[in-house]
């Protein structure tokens, strides 16, 4: 079997998550080969919004990566060329009555003391905000540091602007680990041969979990499928990414059951992004008219000027869940030199600079932005018998 | 026929084209309650299109051929039971659980059927059909490659032209190249020059000597080689030039067109540097053969194959049934065959499906005279056709040379105005390794069309020479649907406003 001249690290994963972890990689002056089975940006990362938010995320190790990859992107935004469509544009949460007013006032002021900036908007002022929302909303929360990317250029660009450092192995599937004798990280074996390196980065993303089984540890991320409705395009008629009050509560939660809650904003390249739907089915890209239906209505609701505007197409993508709803970065005490970057869930495109300036600085025993302990790999006991891919587990 | 709004259909067929005519009629008159629908306001779809009444045309027919088979199925119609619903723009299907129990076909599920109404989509009122089965005749449409030029006023699409003509007798131009591959661009030219234009040139990138390694599919064909000896003959009655083995690679002129460049081409269909010569015309119709059109299907998972020309049909057993059971296909869908074969397979759907519902094999009913020898018959007749189809296919594939005549600055997406150049980038700098990559990351696909015209091309300029991937065919929605629809989707209001 053929083999190729070692990398410093390979990385699985071609998504932005891969895509950040080669870029920082490289920067630290290391050399890395990123192996997909696809191309570049084609699993979760092509089906994404690009959404960089704060705004949803309560105060803990969640929100703290967000507002660190905040500061990362603003850097990154500079250095990238402008496909990437990084757009503080910030997003205002809104609430239709006084009691979702009370639970939106509770939350800022928590996400305030992580350091969170807000802005409370009263009803009267939303039309300033954002003039095609509908009438009669009590109010809402303006967050300025939510921001946006065209996420496949980003991921494309990020491996683009890493420069030689980067090898790229597109179309080839990783089927095995190789390991030393002692159980160490050597490489990985792909269709077309083996890869070598002293360290392999996990960053399948939805297909982690699969990943993590090739090195024999259990890694729980499963598929939590959204749809993504996009609109014929249009005059900038959405300014902001906005949502409705009820999305945080959506986000956090782990019900398998479908959830939806409106989420609306604007591209550059001018469709509207209406989403945004939750489900635990396993990997099925059939439509759901049912989804559908809601995405429509709570768009609608919140922009009535959007009826007669026509739906173009709707896609599908999954979510990399974790069961605690927290990633899995660094790395995994079970096999020296294996590192994971994965289960961002909803929130991957957003905090993929962070996890790779994290990966970067564990390859190099750099300092670390923050602690990692909750993002820990191994924090998930294998239950037994191991769950079917896509299966349920409790509740 | 049937139908309170709580009780299913039978069959819903999608598309009043000839196989949805024959799968409609058939089943009808085998007993099942049927709904045709069609997004047009008259039935007969491409190939038997025909002009508005209110245009009195006094002879329809003599620009068709085999019209007596279109005016034998229009008088079925009419004398059956089925409710023909026209103006209706399907923009998905979905499988349900039977909630209503007894009415629900063997399976226990029923089909909904999704459309919205008005005679051009404008006044849009949403429908929802159930049915216990499906048939999907939606057709095909048009292939086109790009080339410099081809966005010029003037240029139209070959089947387009046909359209035009059959629909409201107009003409395109006077002086009409025609151009492209695949066996409708002799129809297309005969009919033009029968209705009075000038066809300097007829340019098939294929030479037609690939016909001739499956002589077997020809010699069990004669029909086909007697309608290209009908067309080959009106075409010499006209001073019409076939050049074989050559393309359009550029098309001149400011506002709209004034001539075009004709090559030759190699096998590969590469042009040969120096052979281009220019043709003074007014216009030029151009096309590629046509594709399948079956995202309602794909997007309830069903199966495709890849056919011969690189385009991707649905894969249909014997019986015409797609790998989801209950959701039958006929005509373009399985494969561009043409009007004959498309016949054929609506009625072998027909008597496929009123045999499921009723829980039998497609076996005959002895007592009306449909023995196993008329299934048996189809079946026969539908797989001589369908070889043919396969030779027809293959002749006319593109060569992979055929990148070859763009320019950087050609428009490959002309929704999106995205260049070859930044398809080619985004491939050759970006990562990308298939459409739907190019797509993200070009908007190439992203437009009104979503990659119907586009979509060949993007795939081949993805594939750097080497086989591209069939475009997946994944459009869950068929025909755009207004946001307000679709949030109105659970008022019962909606189910079957008859």
């Amino acid at each position: 079997m053929p083999t190729r001249k070692p990398s410093d690290v390979i990385v699985v994963g071609a998504g932005v998550v891969g895509a950040a972890c080669a870029y920082y990689a490289a920067q630290a002056g290391l050399s890395v080969t990123v192996v997909d089975r696809g191309s570049v940006a084609g699993g979760t990362t092509g089906a994404g919004e690009g959404n960089l938010l704060v705004s949803d995320k309560e105060p803990g190790p969640e929100l703290e990566l967000a507002l660190l990859a905040n500061t990362l992107w603003r850097e990154l935004a500079d250095v990238l060329p402008p496909h990437v469509e990084y757009e503080a544009k910030g997003g205002l949460v809104v609430a239709s009555g006084e009691s979702g007013m009370r639970a939106l006032r509770d939350f800022a002021a928590r996400q305030e003391k992580a350091g969170v900036t807000t802005q409370e908007v009263p009803g009267d002022r939303l039309h300033d905000l954002e003039p095609h929302l509908a009438p009669g909303l009590a109010g809402g929360f303006l967050y300025p540091q939510d921001s946006q990317v065209m996420p496949a250029h980003a991921a494309a660009q990020l491996l683009h602007a890493a420069g030689d450092r980067v090898r790229l192995r597109l179309g080839e599937e990783v089927t095995g680990i190789l390991t030393g004798a002692a159980g160490e990280i050597r490489g990985v074996r792909t269709a077309a041969g083996e890869l070598h390196a002293p360290y392999v980065v996990n960053a399948a993303g939805t297909w982690g979990g699969a990943l993590a089984e090739l090195a024999g540890v259990h890694l729980p991320v499963l598929p939590r499928r959204g749809f993504v409705l996009v609109t014929e395009p249009l005059p900038r008629v959405v300014r902001h990414k906005v949502y409705a009050a009820d999305y945080v509560a959506d986000v956090a939660s782990g019900s398998a059951a479908l959830q939806t809650s409106a989420v609306v904003e604007g591209t550059p390249a001018g469709p509207v992004l209406i989403g945004a739907s939750r489900e635990r089915v396993g990997f099925d890209r059939t439509l759901s008219i049912e989804v559908l239906r809601r995405l429509a209505a709570g768009a609608t609701g919140l922009f009535p000027v959007l009826g007669t505007v026509r739906a173009m197409r709707t896609y599908p993508g999954f979510r990399p869940y974790l069961p605690d709803h927290l990633p899995a970065i660094g790395p995994d005490p079970r096999v020296h030199g294996l590192l994971h970057a994965c289960g961002h869930e909803g929130a991957g495109i957003g905090l993929a600079p962070v996890t790779g300036q994290i990966i970067a600085r564990c390859l190099t025993s750099g300092e670390l932005p923050l602690d990692i302990d909750p993002f820990r790999p191994d924090r998930f006991t294998a239950p037994e018998p191991a769950p079917a891919p896509g299966s349920d587990p409790a509740p | 026929m049937t139908a309170s709004p709580s009780e299913p259909y039978d069959l819903v067929v999608v598309g009043a084209g000839s196989a949805g005519l024959a799968g409609a009629v058939t089943a009808a008159e085998l007993g099942l309650s049927v709904a045709l629908l069609d997004s047009t306001t008259q039935s007969g779809g491409q190939f038997y299109r025909h002009p508005a009444p209110a245009l009195g045309a006094v002879r329809p027919e003599a620009l068709h051929h085999d019209w007596s088979a279109f005016s034998d199925l229009r008088r079925r119609l009419a004398a059956s039971t089925v409710t023909h619903l026209t103006g209706h723009h399907v923009w998905s299907v979905v499988r349900e659980s039977g909630e209503s129990g007894a009415a629900a076909g063997e399976t226990g599920e029923t089909w909904a059927v999704h459309a919205i109404t008005g005679a051009d989509g404008t006044e849009e009122q949403p429908v929802r059909i159930t049915a216990r089965a499906l048939l999907l005749a939606t057709g095909a449409y048009e292939r086109q490659l790009p080339f410099p030029g081809w966005t010029l006023p003037g240029v139209v699409g070959a089947g387009g032209a046909q359209a035009m003509l059959k629909s409201g007798l107009v003409l395109p131009g006077r002086r009409i190249v025609v151009a492209g591959s695949g066996p409708l661009l002799l129809a297309v030219a005969s009919s033009l020059a029968a209705a009075g234009a000038r066809v300097p040139a007829v340019v098939e990138a294929a030479g037609y000597l690939r016909y001739a390694r499956s002589p077997r599919a020809l010699v069990t064909n004669p029909a086909k080689a007697a309608e290209a000896l009908v067309h080959g003959a009106a075409l010499l009655r006209h001073r019409v030039r076939v050049l074989p083995g050559s393309a359009v690679t550029e098309v001149h002129g400011t506002d709209r067109v004034e001539a075009v460049t004709v090559s030759r081409l190699d096998g590969d269909w590469t042009p040969v540097p120096g052979t281009g010569r220019r043709i003074a015309c007014d216009a030029l119709a151009v096309g590629h053969g046509l594709v399948p059109q079956i995202e309602l299907a794909t997007a309830v998972g069903c199966a495709t194959r890849a056919l011969p020309d690189g385009t991707l049909g649905l894969a249909l057993d014997d019986l015409q049934e797609t790998s989801v059971a209950g959701l039958w296909a006929a005509g373009e869908t399985g494969g561009v065959g043409g009007a004959e074969l498309a016949r054929t397979e609506g009625e072998l759907a027909g008597r496929a499906i009123a045999a499921r519902l009723r829980g039998r094999r497609a076996d005959p009913d002895p007592g009306r005279g449909v023995g196993p020898g008329r299934v048996g018959e189809l079946r026969r007749r539908r797989d001589r056709m369908r070889a043919f189809a396969d030779v027809m296919s293959a002749a006319h594939a593109p060569g992979p040379g055929w990148p070859a005549w763009l320019e950087d600055e050609t428009d490959v997406c002309r929704c999106e105005e995205v260049t070859a150049g930044r398809v080619r980038e985004a491939v050759t700098e970006l990562g990308a390794r298939d459409a739907r990559t190019v797509k993200l990351l070009t908007r190439a696909g992203m437009g009104w069309c979503q990659g119907r015209m586009c979509g060949t091309a993007v795939a081949c300029l993805a594939a750097r020479g080497g086989t591209p991937e069939p475009p997946a065919e994944r459009r869950p929605f068929a025909v755009p649907v207004p946001l307000a629809t679709l949030a109105a989707l659970d008022e019962r209001a909606t189910e079957q406003n008859l």
